[in-house]
């Protein structure tokens, strides 16, 4: 077991390695420097001009040696004002060191965000501090939901209750976020008025009146999904022999279900949960843009519209590692869950 | 001038007397796979549930919306009648007469129409990136299943890289505008669309290796109309100018395909590593059958069902990613009257005008139930043999 979870690390270190260096390539791209040199600089600057402050910034220094500084294996370099000749800072809003240094993510330091004019550490943490607040609402509504559809469908297969909620549940799997969210707006907030249609307010203060159509709109699309997981694994687990003798030994049915069969069903919805926490990422996105909350999809979104190098990195290197912890969390609970597998 | 409105009767009798051609096709098809149900196979089986009716028949009344887009849709997607700006639905257009049956948007355009045209552009990509995202899942999937090995090892991972990418982040570093000044997208389109050609090059050369007669006529013409197409669309050198795509859309497909493609590998991968332990492979290896004539006449046709209604579920989920990528306005053109770009556009207003938000929500949600509730019957259709 402990090998299983030091190689999976291996691999997932491996993975995040690939996919920064991946982004880092297409962030780099000579027309987004351009796009980002231009939006640094004032209007109708020259071509040399432009040409200039990315040399100055440091952004014709080698690939390679541009990664490594960012990831922490290479001293960062201050740059030399071409006026003095002496060190500078390369951003004045972010402590950039003014001797070489090693001060890459491995150290600590996520680099400067040139959209926000600070460091990306103090502006991706209270993001993502505010996604967290969202993400368990969200759960909080859509776990218990889903899996009590998903009973109430599989107790008995093919029942009328079974054919309405599936359904319910595949009709709420077609519905993508930017479908329901717009409905749900339209609905409470313009024709009913009892939300609001914006959660911009929330960074201040939560209130049911501000955070509802955000966590509905993101709980809507997963619970049909993990509703219909739990559904297979409870017709699954309702044909088992044991269900029989339990019924058979005279067992009312309710008892049955809670007792035997629950338990064994809810093992396959836990690694779907878990799994759905990429789908949930960019969820996320959309329902922070749609509904104006300042979390961690907005920050994504602002730091991939004005190419935000370093907090666009962040922000990928964030994702990435959520992605691949969920996957290792699931198997291994899944494995510890399930004692009739063993991983290998 | 003031606009003249109908009533929401007329609205609603308007709009179903413009689909007539829909129904007219919808009706000869269902009829006639009603009445040859029997004859149909697995498709015929779809119609002895009422959800698969429900399916098959949304999904297509879209693809008849899309074919007949331009009868059924009384105005040009990008016309502007600048009296009609924000007119609520029912609205007459003085001049022409006809009506704007859905309103219309902040740019004056006919929201009906609109989303009439959108189902093009939709109902274009979706299936076709669903194709190509099989092609190269499939391709790549049965050797990685069959071989195992490092084979598997090396596809497995690049596989579960793309997948570990959130789809949005994907998207945001792809699909810009500044992309399409570097080789990326042209290099990604050329490496996918050698897929298709590779798989049917090799379907036809290890089924007909020892019948030349056969064999060089269909590598040849897959050859011809492959190379053909791939010229038309990689290097938009078609030497009869018929196949042409757009550099913004020929970006948006691949980075579709790209970002669906490890999901059908993973599943073919599954599947193959299933199958090839079957009593039928066995015998096959034992004819001394090569590898890849096992892997794409003994295991492929076996493992069908479970692609077929993958690829419903994966259109569906195709439509969603094109809508989420004119949500954010990634790729298609700002005047585009895909369902997508729709949305953001009136998602925008909803505080003071929600009727331009409504249809393009309502046809995307509904087209992707289709999709979903066919797969579904379809599911249950190939668990019953």
């Amino acid at each position: 077991m402990l090998s299983f979870v030091i190689r999976r690390l291996g691999t997932m270190a491996l993975t995040m390695l690939c996919l920064t260096m991946i982004v880092f390539f297409l962030i780099n791209l000579e027309p987004n420097l351009k796009k980002l040199a231009i939006s640094q600089t004032e209007m109708h600057t020259s071509a040399e001009q432009l040409e200039s402050w990315l040399v100055n910034h440091g952004y014709r220094q080698n690939f390679f040696v541009r990664y490594g500084q960012w990831l922490g294996v290479l001293p960062k370099q201050p740059v030399t004002d071409p006026a003095t000749g002496k060190p500078t800072q390369r951003f004045s809003f972010c402590n950039d060191p003014l001797e070489p240094k090693f001060s890459g993510v491995l150290e600590g330091d996520f680099g400067c965000s040139t959209k926000f004019k600070t460091n990306v550490a103090s502006k991706l943490f209270p993001a993502l501090g505010a996604t967290g607040i969202l993400m368990l609402c969200v759960l909080a509504v859509m776990v218990p939901i889903s899996l009590l559809i998903g009973i109430l469908a599989g107790m008995r297969e093919g029942s009328r209750t079974d054919r309405t909620l599936s359904v319910a549940s595949i009709a709420s799997t077609a519905t993508p976020e930017y479908v329901s969210g717009v409905i749900f707006t339209v609905i409470f907030a313009s024709w009913l008025g009892w939300l609001n249609g914006s959660a911009a307010s929330a960074s201040q203060g939560i209130t049911f009146y501000n955070f509802t159509l955000p966590v509905m709109t993101l709980a809507i699309y997963g619970i049909g999904y993990i509703a219909r997981m739990t559904r297979a694994s409870m017709v699954e687990v309702m044909t088992q022999q044991y269900i029989r003798t339990a019924r058979l030994k005279g067992l009312s049915f309710g008892s049955v279900v809670v007792k035997h069969a629950l338990r064994n069903a809810l093992i396959a919805p836990f690694t779907v949960i878990m799994l759905q926490f990429p789908w949930l990422l960019t969820g996320v996105v959309i329902v922070e843009v749609m509904f104006r909350y300042q979390g961690f999809g907005y920050t994504l979104v602002e730091a991939a519209g004005n190419n935000d190098i370093d907090l666009l990195l962040g922000c990928s290197l964030v994702s990435v590692f959520i992605v691949l912890i969920t996957q290792l969390i699931s198997d291994v609970g899944y494995a510890f869950l399930n004692p009739r597998i063993r991983v290998q | 001038m003031q606009v003249e409105y109908i009533g929401a009767f007329n609205i609603v009798l308007g709009v179903i007397a413009r689909f007539w051609p829909v129904w007219l096709g919808l009706a000869l098809v269902m009829g006639a796979s009603f009445s040859y149900k029997k004859r149909l196979g697995l498709y015929g089986q779809l119609f002895d549930s009422g959800v698969g009716i429900v399916g098959v028949g949304i999904c297509l009344f879209w693809l008849f919306t899309a074919i007949f887009a331009s009868t059924v849709a009384p105005f040009d997607p990008l016309s502007q009648v600048p009296i009609m700006k924000d007119a609520l639905p029912g609205g007459i257009e003085p001049i022409s007469k006809l009506i704007y049956y859905f309103g219309g948007d902040k740019l004056a355009r006919d929201v009906f129409s609109r989303m009439v045209y959108g189902s093009q552009i939709v109902l274009i990509i979706a299936p076709a990136a669903t194709g190509f995202a099989l092609m190269v899942g499939i391709t790549l999937g049965l050797p990685a299943g069959y071989y195992g090995g490092r084979i598997d090892t090396v596809l497995s991972f690049l596989a579960n890289l793309v997948l570990a990418f959130p789809v949005i982040l994907l998207f945001y570093l792809l699909v810009t505008p500044g992309i399409m000044d570097t080789p990326i997208p042209y290099a990604m389109a050329g490496l996918f669309f050698l897929f298709p050609i590779i798989f049917f090059s090799v379907l036809f050369w290890t089924r007909y290796k020892n019948r030349p007669d056969r064999l060089y006529i269909l590598l040849g013409l897959t050859l011809v109309l492959g190379g053909w197409v791939y010229a038309g669309l990689v290097f938009d050198a078609d030497p009869f100018k018929v196949i042409h795509i757009d550099p913004n859309q020929l970006n948006i497909f691949v980075a579709v395909v790209f970002a669906s493609s490890p999901g059908v590998f993973r599943i073919v991968r599954g599947l193959v590593m299933d199958i090839k332990t079957r009593d039928y492979v066995a015998a096959a290896q034992t004819r001394g059958e090569s590898p890849w004539y096992i892997m794409l006449w003994e295991i492929l046709p076996n493992a069908r069902g479970p692609l077929i209604v993958d690829a419903c579920l994966r259109i569906g989920y195709t439509t969603i990613l094109l809508g989420t990528l004119g949500y954010f306005g990634l790729g298609l053109a700002p005047e585009s009257p895909d369902w997508g770009t729709a949305i953001k556009d009136a998602s925008r207003l909803l505080r003071s005008f929600i009727h331009p938000a409504l249809p393009p929500t309502i046809a995307l949600m509904s087209f992707v139930l289709g999709l979903n509730l066919l797969a579904d019957s379809l599911r249950e259709q190939s668990m019953k043999d």
